[in-house]
Protein backbone atom coordinates (compact mmCIF):
# COMPACT_ATOMS: atom_id res chain seq x y z
CA UNK A 1 0.00 0.00 0.00
CA UNK A 2 1.41 3.35 -0.66
CA UNK A 3 -1.89 5.61 -0.17
CA UNK A 4 0.64 8.95 -0.14
CA UNK A 5 1.74 7.98 -3.78
CA UNK A 6 -1.71 7.57 -4.81
CA UNK A 7 -3.13 10.38 -3.86
CA UNK A 8 0.39 12.44 -4.61
CA UNK A 9 -0.73 11.61 -8.13
CA UNK A 10 -3.80 12.94 -7.43
CA UNK A 11 -2.41 16.37 -6.19
CA UNK A 12 -0.46 17.19 -9.66
CA UNK A 13 -3.21 15.91 -11.39
CA UNK A 14 -5.55 17.87 -10.06
CA UNK A 15 -3.59 20.94 -10.53
CA UNK A 16 -1.69 20.18 -13.85
CA UNK A 17 -4.51 20.22 -17.00
CA UNK A 18 -0.92 19.43 -19.48
CA UNK A 19 -0.65 16.16 -17.01
CA UNK A 20 -3.92 15.79 -17.13
CA UNK A 21 -4.07 15.55 -20.97
CA UNK A 22 -1.06 13.19 -20.74
CA UNK A 23 -2.76 10.94 -18.30
CA UNK A 24 -6.10 10.62 -20.01
CA UNK A 25 -4.52 9.72 -23.56
CA UNK A 26 -1.83 7.64 -21.96
CA UNK A 27 -2.08 6.77 -18.25
CA UNK A 28 0.86 3.99 -17.89
CA UNK A 29 3.05 6.88 -19.25
CA UNK A 30 2.23 9.08 -16.00
CA UNK A 31 1.81 6.23 -13.18
CA UNK A 32 5.06 4.70 -13.91
CA UNK A 33 6.40 7.92 -12.12
CA UNK A 34 4.44 6.91 -8.94
CA UNK A 35 5.26 3.62 -6.71
CA UNK A 36 2.49 2.36 -6.63
CA UNK A 37 1.31 -1.63 -5.64
CA UNK A 38 -0.72 -3.64 -8.46
CA UNK A 39 -4.27 -2.96 -6.54
CA UNK A 40 -3.47 0.77 -6.30
CA UNK A 41 -2.43 0.93 -10.22
CA UNK A 42 -5.76 -1.35 -11.10
CA UNK A 43 -7.91 0.78 -9.63
CA UNK A 44 -7.17 4.22 -10.71
CA UNK A 45 -7.02 2.69 -13.82
CA UNK A 46 -10.37 1.33 -14.01
CA UNK A 47 -11.29 4.07 -12.37
CA UNK A 48 -13.08 2.40 -9.32
CA UNK A 49 -14.08 5.69 -7.38
CA UNK A 50 -15.35 4.14 -4.62
CA UNK A 51 -12.58 1.80 -3.92
CA UNK A 52 -10.00 4.94 -4.11
CA UNK A 53 -12.46 6.28 -1.15
CA UNK A 54 -12.10 3.20 0.61
CA UNK A 55 -8.36 2.76 0.12
CA UNK A 56 -8.21 6.13 2.47
CA UNK A 57 -7.69 8.58 -0.41
CA UNK A 58 -8.79 12.20 1.06
CA UNK A 59 -12.02 13.27 -0.47
CA UNK A 60 -11.03 16.78 -1.53
CA UNK A 61 -8.55 14.93 -4.18
CA UNK A 62 -10.28 12.59 -4.95
CA UNK A 63 -13.75 14.33 -5.92
CA UNK A 64 -11.13 16.46 -8.58
CA UNK A 65 -10.72 12.60 -9.84
CA UNK A 66 -13.82 11.74 -10.45
CA UNK A 67 -14.97 14.46 -12.10
CA UNK A 68 -11.82 14.33 -14.28
CA UNK A 69 -12.92 10.69 -14.92
CA UNK A 70 -16.55 11.66 -15.62
CA UNK A 71 -18.48 11.58 -12.73
CA UNK A 72 -21.11 13.47 -11.69
CA UNK A 73 -21.66 14.92 -8.37
CA UNK A 74 -24.57 12.41 -7.58
CA UNK A 75 -22.63 9.66 -9.28
CA UNK A 76 -19.12 10.27 -7.51
CA UNK A 77 -20.87 10.35 -4.11
CA UNK A 78 -23.16 7.28 -5.20
CA UNK A 79 -19.91 5.16 -6.02
CA UNK A 80 -18.50 6.18 -2.34
CA UNK A 81 -21.47 4.76 -0.47
CA UNK A 82 -21.63 1.28 -2.86
CA UNK A 83 -18.02 0.67 -1.90
CA UNK A 84 -18.92 1.07 1.87
CA UNK A 85 -21.47 -1.48 0.97
CA UNK A 86 -19.57 -3.90 -0.79
CA UNK A 87 -16.01 -3.29 1.60
CA UNK A 88 -16.76 -2.06 4.50
CA UNK A 89 -15.01 1.48 5.95
CA UNK A 90 -12.49 3.50 4.81
CA UNK A 91 -9.26 1.97 5.71
CA UNK A 92 -7.33 4.84 6.65
CA UNK A 93 -7.12 9.03 6.62
CA UNK A 94 -9.21 11.33 7.74
CA UNK A 95 -12.28 10.66 5.02
CA UNK A 96 -14.03 7.68 6.69
CA UNK A 97 -17.80 8.42 6.79
CA UNK A 98 -19.48 8.69 10.06
CA UNK A 99 -22.73 7.24 9.12
CA UNK A 100 -22.80 7.42 5.29
CA UNK A 101 -26.01 8.91 5.41
CA UNK A 102 -25.31 12.56 3.40
CA UNK A 103 -28.29 14.60 2.51
CA UNK A 104 -27.66 13.80 -1.76
CA UNK B 1 -3.15 52.31 8.12
CA UNK B 2 -4.83 48.97 9.67
CA UNK B 3 -7.78 46.38 8.67
CA UNK B 4 -10.64 48.44 6.94
CA UNK B 5 -12.62 45.12 7.32
CA UNK B 6 -13.04 41.89 8.56
CA UNK B 7 -15.45 38.95 8.10
CA UNK B 8 -15.66 35.57 7.18
CA UNK B 9 -17.79 33.07 4.42
CA UNK B 10 -18.33 29.78 3.60
CA UNK B 11 -16.37 28.62 0.18
CA UNK B 12 -17.86 25.43 -0.44
CA UNK B 13 -17.63 24.67 -4.08
CA UNK B 14 -20.95 23.54 -4.30
CA UNK B 15 -22.04 27.37 -3.76
CA UNK B 16 -20.72 27.91 -7.58
CA UNK B 17 -20.94 24.67 -8.97
CA UNK B 18 -24.24 22.89 -7.72
CA UNK B 19 -26.19 26.10 -7.69
CA UNK B 20 -29.09 24.98 -10.19
CA UNK B 21 -29.56 21.48 -7.57
CA UNK B 22 -30.11 24.57 -4.92
CA UNK B 23 -33.83 25.82 -3.79
CA UNK B 24 -34.25 28.93 -5.00
CA UNK B 25 -34.91 30.27 -1.81
CA UNK B 26 -31.97 28.97 -0.45
CA UNK B 27 -29.81 30.51 -3.74
CA UNK B 28 -31.42 34.04 -3.57
CA UNK B 29 -31.02 34.42 -0.22
CA UNK B 30 -27.22 33.34 0.36
CA UNK B 31 -25.96 34.93 -2.99
CA UNK B 32 -27.73 38.29 -1.55
CA UNK B 33 -26.24 38.03 2.11
CA UNK B 34 -22.53 37.76 -0.16
CA UNK B 35 -23.71 40.72 -2.52
CA UNK B 36 -23.73 42.83 1.15
CA UNK B 37 -20.93 41.59 1.59
CA UNK B 38 -19.63 42.64 -1.12
CA UNK B 39 -20.94 45.39 -0.97
CA UNK B 40 -19.69 46.46 2.94
CA UNK B 41 -15.94 45.60 1.67
CA UNK B 42 -16.60 47.87 -1.47
CA UNK B 43 -17.37 50.69 1.01
CA UNK B 44 -14.20 50.25 2.91
CA UNK B 45 -12.34 51.14 0.21
CA UNK B 46 -9.62 48.37 0.68
CA UNK B 47 -6.34 48.42 -1.37
CA UNK B 48 -5.76 45.09 -0.81
CA UNK B 49 -7.36 41.41 0.68
CA UNK B 50 -5.39 39.34 2.47
CA UNK B 51 -8.12 35.93 2.13
CA UNK B 52 -7.65 33.04 4.45
CA UNK B 53 -8.32 29.68 3.49
CA UNK B 54 -8.19 26.27 4.13
CA UNK B 55 -6.69 24.79 0.72
CA UNK B 56 -7.50 21.43 -0.54
CA UNK B 57 -4.23 20.44 -1.98
CA UNK B 58 -3.77 23.25 -4.38
CA UNK B 59 -0.37 24.40 -3.53
CA UNK B 60 0.87 22.16 -0.69
CA UNK B 61 1.04 18.42 0.09
CA UNK B 62 2.56 16.16 2.52
CA UNK B 63 5.97 16.41 0.65
CA UNK B 64 6.30 19.55 2.44
CA UNK B 65 2.95 21.10 4.32
CA UNK B 66 3.14 24.49 6.15
CA UNK B 67 1.59 25.21 9.24
CA UNK B 68 1.23 28.69 7.51
CA UNK B 69 2.00 30.15 4.08
CA UNK B 70 1.29 33.72 2.32
CA UNK B 71 1.71 34.65 -1.36
CA UNK B 72 3.92 36.71 -2.38
CA UNK B 73 2.97 36.52 -5.77
CA UNK B 74 2.03 39.42 -8.98
CA UNK B 75 -0.45 37.36 -9.98
CA UNK B 76 -2.75 33.98 -8.54
CA UNK B 77 -4.33 31.88 -10.74
CA UNK B 78 -7.85 29.65 -10.65
CA UNK B 79 -9.74 27.94 -10.04
CA UNK B 80 -7.69 24.74 -10.38
CA UNK B 81 -10.77 22.89 -11.00
CA UNK B 82 -12.62 22.51 -13.76
CA UNK B 83 -14.52 25.84 -14.61
CA UNK B 84 -17.94 23.89 -15.34
CA UNK B 85 -17.63 21.50 -12.57
CA UNK B 86 -16.78 25.02 -10.34
CA UNK B 87 -19.11 27.09 -12.28
CA UNK B 88 -15.80 29.59 -12.37
CA UNK B 89 -14.06 30.78 -15.03
CA UNK B 90 -9.75 30.82 -14.90
CA UNK B 91 -8.86 33.81 -13.72
CA UNK B 92 -5.40 35.81 -13.24
CA UNK B 93 -5.93 37.86 -10.00
CA UNK B 94 -3.89 40.61 -9.31
CA UNK B 95 -1.37 40.48 -6.47
CA UNK B 96 0.97 43.29 -4.56
CA UNK B 97 4.22 41.58 -3.88
CA UNK B 98 5.82 44.72 -2.25
CA UNK B 99 3.47 44.69 0.22
CA UNK B 100 3.20 40.85 0.56
CA UNK B 101 6.66 41.25 1.70
CA UNK B 102 5.94 44.31 4.07
CA UNK B 103 3.45 42.20 5.42
CA UNK B 104 5.12 39.26 6.16
CA UNK B 105 8.29 40.68 7.43
CA UNK B 106 6.30 42.16 10.00
CA UNK B 107 4.53 38.96 10.62
CA UNK B 108 7.54 36.92 10.88
CA UNK B 109 8.74 38.76 14.02
CA UNK B 110 6.05 36.66 15.78
CA UNK B 111 5.10 33.77 13.86
CA UNK B 112 6.96 31.33 11.48
CA UNK B 113 5.76 31.51 8.03
CA UNK B 114 6.35 30.38 4.62
CA UNK B 115 5.93 32.08 1.43
CA UNK B 116 5.17 31.68 -2.14
CA UNK B 117 5.67 33.70 -5.08
CA UNK B 118 3.79 31.06 -7.28
CA UNK B 119 0.09 30.16 -6.00
CA UNK B 120 -2.98 28.31 -7.82
CA UNK B 121 -6.39 29.43 -6.08
CA UNK B 122 -9.03 26.23 -5.48
CA UNK B 123 -12.30 26.22 -4.28
CA UNK B 124 -11.31 28.12 -0.72
CA UNK B 125 -10.54 31.43 -2.15
CA UNK B 126 -12.20 31.62 -6.01
CA UNK B 127 -15.90 31.27 -4.40
CA UNK B 128 -15.29 33.76 -2.27
CA UNK B 129 -13.89 36.13 -4.89
CA UNK B 130 -16.63 35.17 -7.26
CA UNK B 131 -19.02 37.45 -5.34
CA UNK B 132 -16.60 39.76 -3.30
CA UNK B 133 -14.57 41.10 -6.31
CA UNK B 134 -16.19 39.96 -9.24
CA UNK B 135 -13.86 41.66 -11.52
CA UNK B 136 -11.36 40.43 -9.76
CA UNK B 137 -9.38 44.16 -9.49
CA UNK B 138 -8.69 44.09 -6.29
CA UNK B 139 -5.29 42.68 -5.13
CA UNK B 140 -5.03 39.73 -2.87
CA UNK B 141 -2.52 38.08 -0.06
CA UNK B 142 -3.76 34.82 0.19
CA UNK B 143 -2.79 33.19 3.67
CA UNK B 144 -3.15 29.29 3.75
CA UNK B 145 -3.87 27.58 7.24
CA UNK B 146 -2.99 23.90 7.01
CA UNK B 147 -6.36 22.06 7.59
CA UNK B 148 -5.92 19.16 5.62
CA UNK B 149 -2.91 17.20 6.09
CA UNK B 150 -2.44 16.15 10.03
CA UNK B 151 -0.84 17.49 12.40
CA UNK B 152 -2.70 20.50 11.68
CA UNK B 153 -1.66 23.92 12.55
CA UNK B 154 -3.23 24.13 16.66
CA UNK B 155 -6.07 26.17 16.78
CA UNK B 156 -4.42 28.98 19.41
CA UNK B 157 -1.48 29.34 16.58
CA UNK B 158 -4.02 30.50 13.96
CA UNK B 159 -5.46 32.98 16.31
CA UNK B 160 -1.72 34.39 16.94
CA UNK B 161 -1.46 34.31 13.26
CA UNK B 162 -4.13 36.67 13.36
CA UNK B 163 -2.83 38.87 15.96
CA UNK B 164 0.69 39.28 14.38
CA UNK B 165 -1.20 39.85 10.79
CA UNK B 166 -3.09 42.75 12.19
CA UNK B 167 0.10 44.05 13.91
CA UNK B 168 1.24 44.11 10.39
CA UNK B 169 -1.67 45.98 8.73
CA UNK B 170 -1.37 48.05 11.46
CA UNK B 171 2.54 49.13 10.47
CA UNK B 172 1.57 49.53 6.72
CA UNK B 173 0.34 52.61 5.26
CA UNK B 174 -2.19 50.55 2.74
CA UNK B 175 -5.74 50.04 3.75
CA UNK B 176 -6.14 46.30 4.12
CA UNK B 177 -9.27 44.15 4.29
CA UNK B 178 -9.19 40.69 5.94
CA UNK B 179 -11.29 37.76 5.14
CA UNK B 180 -11.55 33.88 6.39
CA UNK B 181 -13.18 31.12 4.40
CA UNK B 182 -14.42 27.89 4.81
CA UNK B 183 -16.32 25.72 8.11
CA UNK B 184 -18.19 25.25 9.47
CA UNK B 185 -19.28 21.72 10.09
CA UNK B 186 -19.71 19.92 7.39
CA UNK B 187 -18.18 16.06 5.84
CA UNK B 188 -17.10 17.46 2.34
CA UNK B 189 -16.75 14.97 -0.62
CA UNK B 190 -17.40 11.94 1.48
CA UNK B 191 -20.75 9.98 1.63
CA UNK B 192 -21.81 12.10 4.52
CA UNK B 193 -22.25 15.15 2.21
CA UNK B 194 -24.89 17.39 2.99
CA UNK B 195 -24.88 16.21 6.70
CA UNK B 196 -24.66 19.39 8.64
CA UNK B 197 -24.45 20.03 12.74
CA UNK B 198 -26.48 23.11 12.86
CA UNK B 199 -26.52 23.45 16.82
CA UNK B 200 -22.80 23.16 16.78
CA UNK B 201 -22.73 26.02 13.71
CA UNK B 202 -24.72 28.12 16.09
CA UNK B 203 -22.66 27.67 18.69
CA UNK B 204 -19.13 27.94 17.17
CA UNK B 205 -20.71 31.23 15.70
CA UNK B 206 -22.07 32.34 18.87
CA UNK B 207 -18.13 32.27 20.32
CA UNK B 208 -17.27 33.62 17.29
CA UNK B 209 -19.07 36.65 17.15
CA UNK B 210 -18.57 37.17 20.60
CA UNK B 211 -14.58 37.32 19.66
CA UNK B 212 -14.14 34.93 23.16
CA UNK B 213 -10.80 33.79 22.49
CA UNK B 214 -11.17 31.54 25.41
CA UNK B 215 -14.55 29.63 24.02
CA UNK B 216 -13.28 29.36 20.35
CA UNK B 217 -9.67 27.78 21.28
CA UNK B 218 -11.59 25.16 23.90
CA UNK B 219 -12.29 22.23 20.92
CA UNK B 220 -9.91 19.33 20.33
CA UNK B 221 -9.64 17.52 16.79
CA UNK B 222 -10.86 14.65 17.89
CA UNK B 223 -13.97 16.25 19.12
CA UNK B 224 -14.34 18.82 16.09
CA UNK B 225 -13.85 15.49 13.44
CA UNK B 226 -16.48 13.42 15.49
CA UNK B 227 -19.43 16.53 15.73
CA UNK B 228 -18.43 18.81 12.82
CA UNK B 229 -16.39 16.76 10.46
CA UNK B 230 -13.62 16.47 8.17
CA UNK B 231 -14.46 20.37 7.04
CA UNK B 232 -14.77 21.60 11.15
CA UNK B 233 -11.01 21.76 10.84
CA UNK B 234 -11.42 24.80 8.71
CA UNK B 235 -12.81 26.79 11.77
CA UNK B 236 -8.30 27.91 12.08
CA UNK B 237 -9.54 30.55 9.20
CA UNK B 238 -12.42 32.10 11.15
CA UNK B 239 -10.47 31.78 14.59
CA UNK B 240 -7.17 33.82 12.69
CA UNK B 241 -9.77 36.61 11.99
CA UNK B 242 -10.59 36.78 15.26
CA UNK B 243 -7.31 37.10 16.54
CA UNK B 244 -6.86 39.49 13.96
CA UNK B 245 -9.56 41.60 15.66
CA UNK B 246 -9.26 40.62 19.32
CA UNK B 247 -11.36 42.64 21.52
CA UNK B 248 -14.02 43.50 18.45
CA UNK B 249 -17.40 41.37 18.41
CA UNK B 250 -19.16 40.53 14.97
CA UNK B 251 -22.25 39.82 13.48
CA UNK B 252 -23.50 37.24 11.70
CA UNK B 253 -25.34 38.70 9.04
CA UNK B 254 -26.78 35.02 7.12
CA UNK B 255 -26.15 31.41 8.28
CA UNK B 256 -28.64 28.97 6.84
CA UNK B 257 -27.80 25.08 6.63
CA UNK B 258 -28.19 23.97 2.54
CA UNK B 259 -27.14 20.39 2.15
CA UNK B 260 -26.98 20.58 -1.52
CA UNK B 261 -23.91 22.81 -0.67
CA UNK B 262 -22.63 20.64 1.74
CA UNK B 263 -22.20 23.31 4.28
CA UNK B 264 -24.18 25.74 6.68
CA UNK B 265 -23.66 28.44 4.26
CA UNK B 266 -22.34 31.61 6.53
CA UNK B 267 -21.89 35.03 5.86
CA UNK B 268 -19.97 37.11 8.95
CA UNK B 269 -18.63 40.27 9.20
CA UNK B 270 -16.73 41.98 12.08
CA UNK B 271 -18.02 45.27 13.86
CA UNK B 272 -14.78 47.36 13.09
CA UNK B 273 -15.32 51.36 13.71
CA UNK B 274 -15.44 53.16 10.43
CA UNK B 275 -12.00 53.67 9.26
CA UNK B 276 -11.47 57.46 7.98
Amino acid sequence: MSLYYVQKLLYQLNREPDLQQQYLEDPDSVLRHYRLDEEELATLKKPDIGMLYIMGVNGQLLMHYAALCGYAWPDYIQAMRTALEQHGNVRAGLYATTDGKGAI
Amino acid sequence: MSLVFAGVCSHAPGITGRKVMARADDVETLYTAMNNMRLALEASRPDALIIITAEHFANFFMDNMPAFCVGMAQDYQGPIEDPQWLGIERQNIPGNPDLSRRLIEHTMQEVDLAYAEEWKCDHGIMVPLHFLTPRYDLPIIPVNINCQGPPLTPLHRAWTLGEALRKACDAVPERIAIVGTGGISHWPATPDSGKINAPWDRDFLDRWSNNDRERLLDYSDERTYLEAGQGGFEIRTYIAVSGATAGTPATVHYYRPIPIFAVGCTVGIVDLPEAA
